[in-house]
């Protein structure tokens, strides 16, 4: 690792950290209801948002009431998106005249935003017209996100209240994580973001004349649109001179800021925050990579301000901290090592002041080795899952990182709102356990820890897990399965393992050489991202209606401490052996195998 | 119902507030202020578009500056499909690409026995990066020069002007850009 690359990390983790604590502090503002600068300003557009709804927002909501305005809104949403993808063809805003996507992809692109996922088994520039990336897309990466940061919300109140029969009003908590935190960092982000490069266009793609024309070899197409296939079934191509280039436009930046705010990561192109016309400069990438962090971050500070106690916010902060920051030196280390099969071609890999040098396979001049190491690891941290460079090009090693950091359940870091409800469960898990070693009923914030509560955080970490091996274990030995893997031994193993971690954990980032735009993914991957997001919101709003309930006791000798090292320790400790030991054996079979192959 | 019908009205609402106007009001004001950068960052060349700042083109002359291999089908810096190669490193067909390249380059440069940096004979992620790494654009100096029969110091004055480098020395990498680079080389030799 080159010193530049040490110094860029701490720089990157040091800004996260100072620009957390303010947004931490507004964010518990914004759901307490107290007054703020910004507040004031869009007060009226929140009262105005509640009208058109028709709802009353001090209306208050038991947890079954809640859970059911979450779901409602979810499912209300996938036939939205659906609907929008299969008659954009006969809509505006489609200058390239794309026809209506597939059904099935349709299906698969709809759930995986409304469940924050965004896999991306669509290629933008090719597929999607602007009223689809806006109408759909857009709106869903703003509406998945405020969902995860309400669920978050009434937890925290499970917390707080006690003897009460209620955790809050749903929509209430949507439209103001939407009006009050979502919206002005967007606003503020996507209007930083044009200047640096990134488009903001509603107009059609434009041709260029090319410096150099070149021929390349065109696959041959029958009067059907299929390619011909000579005897050995070989495809036939004939020569093409190619003397333009076509430049694709849209309203990327107003996307691009929500998509990396909001945990999102659906990309507006193919190739996600790698395509320049995403993420242009350094500097863009700079602060991209930053608002991936930045309010999953924040939130826990917004939860140790909520619960009156900031050590408790701190605490989860730093156990998410701990863990990510060596991973992040880790993976940008073994990149810079580059792949070892170059060292006798006479290809130069060492790192100088004239190049970046390392493993550059799938990755960007401008990013270089540090730059996607740290977007990688961050991106897998958080549920985000967006890209700037290939993860499948990955050194083995090196790539079992970000797929390990997605196995962990999407806790450091995670989600707007999901990582940190996940994050709690954990705590309550960690507390039950200690519980266990001394002998007392356990305690979280003055919440006694009893069965319901423990039975419904195992349901939610032993879903996930499930459904990651089950789903594997299904397409690894099925034809449909298999066929979709495009490098061969381990690594296509790889590429599978990795894939049904991102749907179960909804990240969304993927190993993309596993051709995921087939009936067969893009089904049983739309299921497994459902599952995958409420079977954990609901039991997460089940603790907190139960939480609400009991009444507070009062730290007493026999009480963890849960803002303390020694719990941070303990913390970390239970969220490596429950979430990650479990993925052992199969990493074994991917990734290991992979690296043992040199 | 009552949820059902409230989800529904939510959704219309959110809908046109952060699917419709959202993205209009930053469209409108990104093309009021910035117009050159929201619309591609296009160069103009004697009044034609001849590419963006941003997107790599295709260049195999030995004349011209090569940028980073490219795995966009079914043509090299396709900007409709943008795409890596998306190979692991111990995949073969990755070990052929790459021994194609370098074969590539040796025979538009018989004479150079220097390492060849890696991102030059490496796909980039976008299949579209702009971009080369400054010791990339050294290796290629001597080859272009010979082939424009010009002296090599203009063409490392060139490469010089048109090398940016890590922002604030820090975030980043130093770069090349390519098609600005070959743009100037052309300008040269009028």
């Amino acid at each position: 690792m080159t010193a530049n690359s040490v110094f860029q990390i701490i720089i990157y983790f040091a800004v996260l950290v100072l620009l957390a604590k303010p947004l931490g502090i507004y964010m518990a503002r914004v759901y307490e209801g107290q007054s703020t600068i910004p507040g004031r300003v869009l007060a009226p557009l929140e009262r105005l948002v509640y009208k058109l709804y028709g709802i009353n927002p001090e209306e208050e909501m038991g947890w079954k009431q809640y859970a059911l305005s979450v779901v409602a809104f979810s499912i209300v949403g996938v036939l939205a998106v659906y609907l929008i993808q299969r008659i954009q063809g006969a809509l505006f805003f489609n200058p390239q005249k794309f026809p209506a996507a597939t059904p099935d992809l349709s299906f698969n692109t709809a759930v995986s935003f409304v469940t924050n996922t965004n896999w991306q088994n669509y290629g933008g520039e090719n597929t999607l017209s602007y009223l689809t990336q806006m109408a759909a897309l857009t709106v869903q990466n703003f509406a998945s996100a405020a969902t995860g940061m309400a669920v978050l919300v009434a937890l925290i109140r499970g917390f707080k209240r006690h003897s009460s029969t209620t955790i809050g009003n749903f929509w209430a908590d949507l439209s103001r994580g939407v009006v009050y935190i979502l919206m002005p960092l967007s606003v503020i982000f996507a209007l930083a973001l044009v200047p640096m490069g990134v488009v903001q266009s509603m107009g059609k793609y434009k041709t260029v004349k090319l410096t150099q024309e070149f021929t390349y070899d065109n696959p041959k197409l029958d009067a059907q649109g299929n390619p011909v296939k000579d005897t050995q079934g070989n495809p036939v191509t004939e020569k093409a001179q190619m003397k333009e280039q076509i430049l694709p436009m849209g309203p990327v930046a107003s996307q691009e800021a929500i998509k990396m705010l909001g945990t999102n990561g659906g990309g507006f192109f193919n190739v996600n925050s790698a395509h320049p016309f995403e993420n242009p400069t350094p500097l863009s990438n700079l602060l991209e990579t930053l608002a991936i962090l930045l309010i999953p971050a924040a939130l826990c500070l917004t939860f140790g301000e909520m619960v009156n106690d900031r050590r408790q916010g701190w605490a989860l902060l730093t156990a998410m901290l701990v863990v990510l920051v060596p991973l992040t030196f880790l993976c940008a280390h073994l990149e810079q090592g580059g792949n070892p099969h170059f060292a006798s071609a006479g290809i130069g890999q060492a790192a100088s002041a004239l190049q970046s040098g390392g493993n550059m396979e799938g990755k960007e001049t401008r990013f270089g080795i540090t730059g996607s190491a740290i977007w990688a690891t961050w991106t897998t941290a958080a549920s985000n899952g967006s890209v700037n460079s290939m993860h499948d090009s990955f050194t083995p090693l090196g790539g079992l990182i970000p797929m390990w950091l997605i196995q962990l359940g999407e806790v450091i870091f995670g989600g707007v709102g999901s990582g940190l409800y996940g994050m709690i469960i954990f705590a309550i898990i960690t507390v039950f356990v200690a519980g266990l070693m001394v002998g007392r009923t356990p305690e979280y914030l003055g919440k006694k820890i009893e069965m319901y509560e423990m039975k419904m955080a195992a349901f939610v970490v032993l879903i996930v897990n499930a459904l990651i091996k089950i789903g594997t274990a299904i397409a690894v030995s099925t034809k449909v399965g298999l066929a979709g893997i495009s490098n061969p031994g381990p690594h296509g193993f790889s590429e599978v393992l990795y894939a049904f971690s991102s749907f179960a954990d909804n990240n969304g980032s993927a190993f993309a050489g596993l051709n995921g735009n087939t009936p067969f993914y893009n089904i049983i991957g739309g299921i497994i991202m459902f599952i995958g997001r409420f079977w954990v919101i609901i039991p997460v709003l089940a603790i907190a209606g139960s939480l609400a309930k009991k009444k507070h006791v009062p730290a007493g000798l026999g009480t963890l401490p849960t803002h303390t090292p020694l719990f941070v320790i303990f913390l970390i400790g239970v969220i490596i052996i429950v979430g990650a030991l479990t993925f052992m054996p199969a990493l074994a079979l991917g990734p290991v195998a992979d690296y043992l192959m040199h | 119902m009552q949820t059902l019908r409230n989800a529904v009205m939510s959704l219309v609402v959110l809908t046109i507030l952060t699917g419709i106007i959202y993205p209009l009001v930053i469209t409108g004001i990104a093309q009021a202020v910035f117009p050159a950068r929201a619309n591609g960052s296009i160069i103009v060349k004697n009044g034609t578009p001849v590419g963006s700042e941003f997107i790599g083109q295709q260049f195999g002359s030995p004349k011209y500056f090569w940028g980073r291999p490219s795995a966009t089908t079914p043509y090299p810096y396709n900007g409709q499909s943008s795409s890596g190669s998306n190979m692991g490193t111990n995949n073969p067909a990755l070990m052929e690409n790459v021994q194609a390249r370098i074969a590539a380059l040796h025979a538009a440069d018989p004479g150079n026995t220097e390492k060849i940096p890696v991102d030059l004979v490496t796909a980039s992620a976008s299949g579209l990066d702009p971009e080369i790494s400054p010791a990339a654009a050294e290796y290629q100096a001597a080859r272009v020069a010979r082939a424009r029969g010009i002296d090599i110091s203009q063409v490392n004055s060139l490469i010089q002007a048109d090398t940016k480098g890590r922002l604030l020395g820090i975030f980043g990498e130093p770069r090349v850009n390519v098609l600005k680079l070959n743009l100037a080389l052309d300008e040269l030799n009028k």
